[in-house]
């Protein structure tokens, strides 16, 4: 008789339990097997929405659970989207986005492109390369602040060096209009390895006969690279996209270490304010009718994307 | 343009998505645009009529 954990696990099943257990379809122990997942989706993911959804139609303030909550409609909706300190939140989001996602596809796709060619030290210099994003948000925000610093920041000084603008005469996270810019240099410099790798992954996925027959057919380099290198990289570049575009829609801790959201409201992107409604002013359930705008443009936008990530993937 | 037509009354799946894509494609600029306040006030109930029906209309036949 064999001795296998398999073995000794169905001695030690009770007979009436090992019983039942025979007696249920493939389907049902499928079931069986998903059920906890489900369980725990529908009660960390799903209802938390639900929740929140009704809590956008209330009053409620988490920080006076005993007060009676009133059933306000619309009203905390008409607020926020009448609001104009939202709607300017709303477009320093925006630029924070497209310029971060612009720059980290230019630079990490030209820097993947450039990585992929075969040449002595091209390991060392990826892990190099890919150090910043390895970094936890508090440490980059930190650091960053003091390479910032008018007086002895190492930032200003090479702007010096290079452009001749006295260091201490301007301040890259002061007034001036130069924080909007400051957390954008930052994002890029910590998130431009993450899409570069990925970039790197597609053109690696290229097969070398493909620039071959190109070769034979006589094709220059520009139109290797255009009707070869950037169709098959595009899926994976859209991919980046998506993931940065995502998360950069929620950026919160490394902007608020950095500028805090200053000065004044300058860099004050919209899960910042986000988190000052629900968790400094305690207004929940207009936080909550907040969170669900901010969820429904990303959900329908992840919604669209993929859909074009599928249609590209097939071509 | 005559096919789209022909798409949204016979139900079909690629010119409702497509319908609903610049829908919520509209939402999101009406949200980010630093133009118009009213655009901004509009902006949700648009992404929101466009998530909706994309998740209906994903569902419809080719």
């Amino acid at each position: 008789m064999t001795d296998t954990p398999i073995d000794r696990m169905a001695r030690a099943t009770p007979r009436i339990v090992a019983r039942r257990v025979r007696g249920l379809s493939d389907r049902a122990i499928a079931w069986l097997f998903v059920a906890p997942t489900i369980f725990l989706l529908l009660a960390i993911n799903i209802f938390p929405l639900i929740w929140t959804v009704r809590l956008s139609f209330t009053n409620y303030a988490a920080n006076r659970p005993g007060r009676e909550v009133e059933w306000v409609g619309l009203r905390n909706y008409e607020r926020i989207l009448t609001s104009e300190g939202i709607w300017a939140n709303m477009q320093t989001t925006a630029h924070f986005l497209i310029w971060t996602i612009t720059l980290q596809v230019l630079i990490g796709f030209t820097l993947a492109w450039l990585i992929n060619r075969k040449f002595k030290g091209n390991d060392l210099l990826t892990t190099l390369i890919v150090l910043p994003m390895m970094l936890s948000p508090a440490v980059v925000g930190n650091f960053w602040t003091f390479l910032y610093q008018p007086q002895i920041g190492l930032f200003n000084y090479m702007i010096e060096l290079v452009t001749g603008t006295p260091a201490s005469s301007f301040s890259m996270l002061g007034p001036g209009g130069l924080a909007k810019w400051s957390i954008i240099i930052v994002d890029t410099w910590m998130w431009t390895p993450f899409v570069m790798l990925i970039c790197l992954a597609g053109l690696r996925s290229i097969p070398d006969y493909i620039y071959e027959a190109a070769e034979v057919d006589r094709a220059s380099k520009w139109r290797q690279f255009w009707t070869i290198t950037v169709p098959m990289v595009l899926p994976f570049l859209m991919l980046a996209v998506l993931f940065r575009g995502i998360e950069n829609f929620k950026m919160f801790d490394m902007v608020v270490l950095l500028t805090g959201g200053g000065p004044g409201n300058e860099t004050l992107l919209a899960s910042i304010d986000l988190k000052r409604e629900a968790f400094e002013k305690w207004r929940t359930g207009y936080s909550s009718a907040y969170a669900i705008i901010l969820f429904v443009t990303v959900f329908g936008l992840a919604s669209v994307y993929v859909k074009a990530l599928n249609k590209v993937k097939q071509r | 343009m005559s096919s789209f037509v022909t798409g949204l009354l016979r139900l079909r799946r690629g010119s409702w998505e497509n319908l609903s894509t610049v829908l919520i494609a509209l939402g999101v600029v009406m949200l980010m645009q630093p133009f118009f306040l009213w655009a901004f006030t509009y902006s949700f109930i648009v992404t929101l009529i466009g998530t909706v029906m994309f998740i209906i209309t994903s569902h419809f036949p080719e």
